[in-house]
């Protein structure tokens, strides 16, 4: 239970920062008394650091699951194909159909993650199974080959602006009241990873130790697949890809309390949250009062931590 | 002769060789033993100069393995070590032509040539030449590197347990091929794992444990039933066939 | 093989022809002035990626990594961007492209060696940790450079950003001397080191017991990647699994592990794939600067098959 204190501990007094700091200066005390502070606090402020906890929690919930459905620690949704193919759906129903509601652009990014993610996983079946080297780089290489078709569209669309924000420099800056709520359903999904906490734990013991227990394994595959895809799709739509929360946060808690998922999920989620809000603040604060995109922020910080993570012990992992 | 003296070695924290001073006599088959985990590998990349040497000194004929040019020592020796994976795709043949390279440095001569065939015929791979490497079995691929260790035509050859997964018949060859070599006046150092290749076959035992050299001698002096059950810390029974020591470690 | 090498000079030959006399019109002179530059653009990139990755791949001994995998662009955008940070945008303009590119490619090579230096001196085993922190580096140093970029100036990001796009329309003439003139240098150099390349390939205690100068091999090796990504990122910009590919068709296409014969025949497939991708883009299809992300496309595609062919053991 202590890492669970600790992480409390530091998401509290990150959260009231984060509600206090920004561009418009807030006080304690004319929070009730100024109605325009009190405006900025709830269309604003509010929403922003909601926002921030739901998609780091959902983020490192996705990155967790992922590192389970296909048992190597090295992957999260950035990192195979997920964010590209959500990207790839988003860019499709952009420009066929600009002004489609944004719930059937969420839906239709969230099943083009899925095919995405599901390709991922029939080209990894099908490598050698001690080659688990193997599965990052062609996760990494798929990635690559759909952010080529999304960069060429791009291109000969001049989207490429709105799509380096989907796919590396995710922000929450244009976070306000209205426009964020979807991330409560990425929140949800994540939910839904803890409800099925133990049929994750169990997969990764292996395909036939799974059956043994007589789970399901393409089952619990395809759960783990729609809680991934769905969040990984619902981040983008709404506040753009956040690299390395999935990966390092996972490895962290991993590390120190195992692979119990049932008792692990809220951990890794509060740790997600903490990171991202940490990342956010720091890049609200660096050049103020311009803002550093937390995807950026978390690109220097999570590279750092993750090289950390690896060379901290031996070898193996 | 291979002079080791006060050589000590660390990786992180842990001490691997604890101040060693050997002397491996030159003409012979000389055998490392021990148990696993006693620095056996250790010394032996350290006289092959794999790794840096930490502490004390080690010379090879004389020639000091720090200061004596990489190139030069390996024409004096040739050293096969435990792991060998490949990066690249090569044919049997080709990678036992590089085992030439300190005499020609890419530009092979007829000597040469006639070097690797020779290589390639004691260790009974004509056959397999211009397979790929990767479609051997793992047998005929560590045969395929001792040849490759062979043809470098050294005075010294070092080998690093090369009769892992050999079969009975290819381990008894090459053990044999290892004595034929002494007789045309090479030395030989080998670690082996069956400490009855050693007791048959070497001039003189190295015996290690938890990195200190334990005994040393002929297999007569060190393949006793109390030498040994103090270096394994088990009960041996052994026995002699043909005037050789036979250690029954199975029993 | 030698037959191959013939063929696919010629092909090359014709391939540059045709980019540099199809349909010049009455204006010859003037669109003549703009093909020569960038083709030669091309063919030195080409050249540079396939000498570079076939290099970094003897290096590391595993045919599934190349130097942009491990972050070298990366390091080069990076370099780029703290020159920048550390010169203002006024004194980086005032630097003569020349000087600029000459502190680029040092302090490339000095942060290389560095980095991967030491990772591969010591005949790592650990593979899978080695590309990994690549990787990781890879994203440390765009994020970084992202980030320096915004400090300098909120603005500036843009520029940043376009920098992290390749394009082969965009060769800068100015800096073909120089780059052109490294470049020939160092795949000269290697061509002559191809027979020690071999023995490298062979792993640290193979090497080492066959008298190789390892570490100084690896050393001179690492300088030479990272002087060709230098150049190639300098001129169209950063581009990851081109190298994949050359380096996979060269193998496919030798079944040789000999250097002497895959570097000549990497350089070929490079250099004809650039030129004539970007006849076909430029001629036929109407399209401009995208041919980078074409070949990512390809490259990635090709990679994936033949992994799973598993032809990359």
């Amino acid at each position: 239970m202590r890492p669970t204190l600790i992480l409390i501990g530091l998401l509290m007094p990150l959260t009231a920062a984060s509600l206090l700091i920004g561009a418009a200066g807030i006080g304690m005390t004319g929070l009730f008394s100024d109605p325009h502070m009190a405006l900025i606090m709830t269309v604003s402020r509010l929403p922003r650091t909601l926002a921030v906890i739901l998609t780091g929690a959902a983020l490192a919930v996705a990155g967790v699951v992922m590192q389970q459905m296909v048992r190597n620690r090295f992957v999260e949704p950035g990192t195979t194909g997920t964010a590209e193919s959500a990207a790839l759906g988003l860019l499709a129903v952009t420009l066929i159909a600009p002004e489609a509601p944004i719930w059937i652009k969420m839906v239709v990014a969230s099943l083009a993650a899925m095919a995405g993610t599901a390709l991922f996983l029939q080209l990894i079946r099908r490598l050698p199974p001690r080659e688990f080297l193997l599965v990052p780089v062609v996760g990494l290489i798929l990635s690559g080959v759909l952010g080529a078709v999304v960069t060429f569209i791009g291109w000969q669309t001049d989207l490429l602006q709105l799509i380096s924000i989907w796919l590396m420099t995710g922000e929450f800056s244009g976070v306000i009241a209205g426009r964020y709520e979807l991330l409560w359903l990425a929140a949800g999904a994540a939910a839904l990873a803890w409800f099925a906490a133990d049929q994750f734990s169990i997969l990764s013991l292996g395909r036939e130790t799974t059956t043994g227990l007589g789970l399901n394994p393409d089952a619990v595959m395809r759960l783990g697949l729609v809680v991934v895809s769905v969040v990984t799709a619902l981040v983008i739509v709404t506040v753009g890809m956040i690299p390395f929360v999935g990966l390092v946060v996972p490895n962290i808690v991993a590390r120190r309390m195992g692979d119990n998922l049932r008792r692990t999920l809220p951990v890794t989620a509060a740790g997600g949250a903490t990171l991202v809000l940490a990342c956010d603040i720091l890049g609200r604060l660096v050049r103020f009062p311009y803002e550093v995109p937390v995807g950026t922020i978390l690109g220097v910080v999570g590279s750092a931590i993750f090289l950390w993570l690896l060379y901290r012990e031996p070898s193996g992992g | 002769m291979i002079c080791v003296e006060g050589v000590s070695h660390s990786i992180g924290k842990t001490e691997i060789l604890h101040d060693i001073s050997v002397e491996i006599p030159k003409g012979k088959v000389t055998a490392l033993v021990g148990p696993n985990g006693a620095g056996k590998s250790t010394l032996l990349s350290l006289i092959g100069r794999l790794m840096p040497l930490q502490s004390g000194r080690i010379s090879v004929d004389g020639a000091d393995t720090v200061q004596t040019p990489s190139r030069d020592l390996a024409r004096l020796m040739a050293i096969l070590s435990q792991t060998n994976t490949l990066g690249s795709r090569l044919r049997v043949r080709e990678l036992v032509a590089f085992g030439r390279w300190p005499h020609h440095q890419g530009r092979p001569t007829a000597e040469d040539v006639q070097q690797v065939n020779d290589a390639l015929v004691a260790l009974d791979l004509i056959a397999l030449g211009d397979r790929f490497l990767e479609a051997l079995s793992g047998g005929q691929r560590q045969r395929a590197f001792i040849a490759m260790a062979l043809a470098q035509g050294a005075d010294w050859l070092l080998l690093d347990e090369p009769l892992a997964a050999l079969d009975m018949a290819f381990a008894r060859r090459i053990m044999a091929q290892l004595v034929t070599l002494r007789a045309a006046g090479r030395s030989v150092v080998v670690v082996v794992h069956d400490i009855n290749h050693a007791a048959v076959w070497a001039d003189h035992i190295v015996a290690m444990k938890a990195g200190r050299i334990a005994a040393e001698g002929p297999p007569q002096a060190v393949c006793t039933s109390k030498v040994l059950g103090d270096i394994y810390g088990m009960d041996l029974r052994v026995t002699e066939i043909d005037g050789k020591p036979l250690v029954l470690h199975h029993l | 093989m030698d037959r191959r090498l013939t063929a696919l000079t010629g092909a090359l030959v014709v391939a540059c022809a045709a980019y540099l006399f199809w349909g010049l019109g009455p204006r010859w002179q003037f669109i003549l002035g703009l093909r020569a530059p960038k083709l030669a653009g091309m063919l030195l990139v080409g050249a540079a990626i396939a000498v570079a990755t076939m290099v970094f791949q003897t290096l590391c001994r595993n045919r599934v990594l190349t130097p942009q995998i491990m972050g070298f662009d990366a390091l080069y955008i990076l370099m780029q961007t703290a020159l920048v940070a550390g010169l203002g945008v006024g004194g980086y303009a005032g630097l003569s492209l020349s000087a600029k590119f000459g502190i680029e490619v040092v302090f490339m090579t000095l942060a290389a060696l560095m980095l991967f230096g030491t990772l591969l001196g010591r005949g790592t085993q650990d593979i899978a940790r080695l590309v990994l922190t690549g990787v990781i580096f890879g994203v440390m140093f765009r994020s970084f450079s992202g980030f320096l970029a915004r400090i300098i100036d909120p603005n500036a990001f843009a520029v940043v950003q376009a920098a992290s796009f390749a394009s082969f329309t965009a060769i800068e003439p100015a800096l073909l001397p120089v780059t052109g003139a490294l470049c020939i240098g160092t795949i000269g150099v290697a061509l002559w080191m191809a027979p020690r390349l071999d023995v490298l390939a062979l792993g640290q205690p193979i090497a080492v017991s066959l008298g190789l100068a390892h570490d100084r091999l690896v050393i001179v090796a690492l300088i030479m990647v990272a002087v060709l990504v230098s150049v190639a990122t300098a001129l169209v910009g950063p581009i990851a699994f081109f190298g994949l590919l050359v380096s996979g068709l060269a193998h496919e296409l030798t079944g040789s592990a000999r250097h002497a014969r895959l570097l000549p025949m990497a350089i070929l497939v490079g250099c004809l794939m650039l030129v004539i991708g970007q006849t076909l883009f430029e001629r036929f299809l109407g399209l401009q600067s995208t041919l980078s992300v074409v070949i990512e496309f390809a490259g990635g595609v090709f990679f994936l098959w033949l992994l799973l062919k598993g032809r990359m053991r």
